[in-house]
């Protein structure tokens, strides 16, 4: 059953109720007027009635539990509004009363209790609505003690409700004794009233006010009641009820104990919001971060905060940064802030302004007086972040001694919240640059692979087979080839001493001047040359690049190179199956950057013949390292390629590529890999 | 991982090297060529004896330097460089800007 459902079965049984209620009652009246024998006590009414209060009290519960977001005030002013109600119905019954006074219509017993039945019809409503919101605000913040004790109040209550349907006599023993029952646990309960606490103090006066009104409708009630009690014809009195009794009893209590404690509060009430206050300040400082405000926004609340939180009249705050020094100063001039400065007396404040703190701070020490023409107390607190001060937040009154213990405790907890997120900021900045560094990686390691020739020489001439793998970080290997004219190539290939993105950049200039000098047929010599005079002016101080260039003359099956400080590359010739080191003096591009880096240049020339092999690789394969830490080294390599030199230039790249892997193991590879074959064929 | 220690003695900035020089490391060799050069050291010998390993990133401090001492009139030595140096400081010419002998003795004469 759905709570909507709920609140309209037991609006319909309360109405029917009271219909029955009244309807049985003044049928019992007739059969007492007319001395008719018929066997009908007044148990009938009884029953409705106690219906009725049943279901009135099933109404407003789920009525007011429903209202879940209702606040205090909303709260009293719900049995405010009922009580005004049912209060002017009433009083528009007493009207009708004194109008007709005197006549018989109004003194029949009939008329009396018709009108009495609508006046405890109304009585119960605001009786049960109040009780419902009583009970709210006595159990807020409950505790499982307190839910206890109002559970047997419950039972309690429903106990009188059955003690009143066997009609005990009203004040005798029996009565009494339920009654002091009630009172007991009236007096328990209404002493809980921690939601005064949270009222403001426009609240509190409001609260007060419709507590008293409440209290007001509720003794005009019992005085009518009285009234219609002393006319001695009413078939059920409600006053002879422990049940309304302790109810009037309670509710009348809990409104004078409300109305005194809220009184009593008035004063202290701005402390507590106060406290809320920097409760929420501290919120708002510990939430600035995450919400993406930047530093000075946490400056501004930090400031902002501590000054409301102390009453401070004016402040500044100050934190050098990788940025340079901010400082967020209010109510004060810039040239005021440095009178303060040299009106400080005490040297722990001193301390804290010259941003000189390491250690812990004594308390007593942060807050001191001033000898200034308007600010006479001073609080200082360091910016700590990560055992190092970074600022400091500095506080003044106009009035000496105005900061205490209390409040230089609650500005370091401000402090300490906005450390934590200024470091949390910083944190956040780390990890996007990492993520941002990441993807220039990323970038960088395509732009290199993009330099990298897409398609090889494969004619009638030569053949290619090239494998380049680049670690983690980007690499700096090249390696191309072009034909600059028919039956003559440039081959180069490179290792940029630089790694990660620089790297991928230098390589990329490499790219621009082997294509833009081999393109014009200069010689190997000259290559380098012109390409240490080109680098020379753009390689960073430390950088080099090592470099072989390669002329490939394949109609007279001559091959020219020259050494730039490159691993020497090694030559297979197939007619005495020897492999060779392809020796040449020379020197790395940019390690000497003026006209004398030609003293350093050689070249050599080699007529080859069908079948030999070239071999270019970078160190990467000769360092490569088993888990021994051993080198794969010049002999193996060189081992290697003679064993494969023999075969198509695919598998001698695949054959040099498994002796390598097999001989570094499962290693990381940690350094960039490039192996170039190629093959001549005949004319 | 390097230690990089330096000794004054006799006129002579010595530098001695220990262990490998990678591109974390090159900072402090960088570092310490840099300090001579500006207390004005004029005579430097390095002693590479406990030198491993040098990557491409050690070789650029040395060569970022040799335009720099030639122009101070400064004369850096280096001895005791073990074979897998060696081969790199050739195969790269570096051994053709740099003075590089055998011995300390020899290192310390070549001032005389």
């Amino acid at each position: 059953m759905s709570d909507k459902v709920k609140i309209r079965l037991s609006f319909l049984g309360a109405i029917l109720c009271w219909l029955l209620f009244t309807g049985s009652s003044i049928y019992l009246l007739f059969v007492q007027s007319y001395d008719m024998k018929v066997d009908f006590s007044n148990f009938f009414p009884q029953v409705c009635f106690t219906g009725f209060v049943l279901s009135t009290f099933a109404y407003y519960r789920y009525m007011i539990t429903k209202a879940d977001s209702l606040n205090f005030t909303d709260l009293l002013w719900k049995v405010f509004i009922t009580g005004l109600i049912t209060t002017l119905i009433s009083l528009a019954i007493q009207f009708f009363f004194t109008v007709f006074a005197k006549t018989t219509l109004v003194e029949s017993p009939l008329t009396i209790n018709f009108f009495y039945n609508i006046l405890i019809g109304l009585v119960v409503i605001f009786m049960v609505s109040t009780m419902v919101v009583w009970k709210r605000l006595i159990l807020y913040q409950k505790s499982k003690n307190l839910l206890q004790l109002w559970g047997f109040f419950e039972v309690a209550l429903i106990g009188a409700l059955l003690f009143d349907f066997f009609g005990f006599e009203a004040g005798g023993a029996n009565f009494r004794v339920a009654l002091v029952v009630l009172g007991c646990f009236s007096l328990i309960l209404v002493f809980n009233l921690k939601w005064v606490a949270y009222l403001n103090f426009k609240q509190k006066w409001k609260g007060i006010l419709f507590i008293l009104l409440s209290a007001i409708y509720l003794y005009h009630f019992l005085r009518n009641l009285l009234k219609f009690s002393y006319t001695d014809v009413l078939v059920i009195d409600l006053l002879d009820r422990t049940f309304v009794w302790g109810v009037f009893g309670f509710l009348f209590l809990y409104a004078v104990i409300s109305i005194l404690v809220t009184l009593f509060n008035l004063p202290t009430s701005s402390v507590f919001e106060q406290k809320l206050k920097e409760a929420l300040d501290f919120q708002k400082l510990s939430q600035s971060i995450p919400r993406g405000e930047t530093r000075d926004q946490t400056y501004e609340i930090l400031l902002e905060s501590s000054m409301s939180a102390v009453f401070a009249d004016a402040a500044w705050l100050e934190v050098k940064d990788d940025g340079g020094t901010t400082q967020v100063i209010r109510n004060l001039k810039d040239e005021e802030v440095d009178e303060i400065k040299s009106a400080i007396k005490g040297d722990t404040i001193k301390s804290i302004l010259s941003l000189n703190v390491k250690s812990e701070l004594n308390p007593s020490k942060l807050t001191d007086e001033l000898k200034h023409s308007q600010y006479k107390s001073i609080i200082a607190l360091p910016i700590m972040v990560q055992n190092k001060q970074v600022g400091c937040i500095v506080l003044l009154n106009e009035v000496s001694e105005a900061f205490n213990r209390e409040m230089v405790n609650i500005i370091t907890t401000f402090v300490n919240q906005a450390s934590i997120s200024l470091e949390n900021l910083s944190l956040i900045k780390e990890s996007i640059e990492n993520e941002r560094y990441k993807e220039q990686l990323k970038i960088a390691k395509n732009v290199q692979k993009s330099l990298l020739p897409r398609e090889l020489i494969n004619n009638d001439h030569l053949t290619m087979a090239a494998f380049s793998m680049a670690a983690d970080e980007v690499g700096g290997d090249y390696y191309d080839i072009l034909e600059y004219q028919k039956n003559k190539f440039g081959l180069i290939i490179g290792d940029v001493s630089g790694k990660g993105t620089s790297a991928a950049f230098q390589m990329a200039q490499m790219k621009g001047i082997f294509h833009s000098l081999a393109n014009q047929g200069v010689s190997p010599e000259e290559f380098n040359i012109k390409a240490n005079t080109a680098l020379s002016q753009c390689l960073e101080r430390t950088s080099f690049i090592t470099a072989t260039y390669f002329d490939i003359n394949t109609k007279e099956n001559i091959l020219t190179f020259s050494r730039a400080g490159h691993c020497p590359s090694l030559f297979y010739c197939k007619n005495n199956h020897q492999v060779e080191y392809l020796k040449c003096d020379g020197m790395g591009l940019g390690m000497v950057r003026n006209s004398s880096y030609q003293e350093y240049v050689h070249s050599n020339t080699v007529n080859y013949h069908a079948g030999d092999t070239l071999l270019l690789y970078t160190d990467g394969i000769t360092e490569a390292k088993n888990p021994d830490g051993e080198q794969f080294g010049d002999e193996r390599l060189k081992k290697s390629f003679t064993t494969h030199a023999s075969k198509a230039p695919d598998q001698v790249k695949e054959g040099i590529k498994n002796d390598l892997s097999e001989f570094i193991g499962e290693m990381n590879i940690d350094d960039d890999y490039t192996l170039v074959v190629v093959q001549f064929k005949d004319k | 991982m390097a230690e990089i220690t330096t000794e004054n003695k006799d006129g002579i900035h010595l530098i001695a090297i220990h262990g490998e020089i990678d591109a974390g490391s090159s900072i402090y060799l960088d570092d310490a060529l840099k300090a001579a050069l500006e207390n004005g050291e004029k005579k430097i010998v390095a002693d590479l004896s406990g030198l491993h390993y040098i990557s491409s990133a050690g070789l650029g401090v040395f060569i970022s330097h040799v335009d720099e001492f030639k122009l101070h009139e400064v004369k850096l030595v280096l001895f005791g460089i073990n074979e897998t140096v060696k081969q790199v400081f050739d195969i790269l010419g570096l051994e053709k800007l740099l003075t590089i002998v055998n011995t300390k003795e020899e290192a310390i004469g070549a001032f005389k």
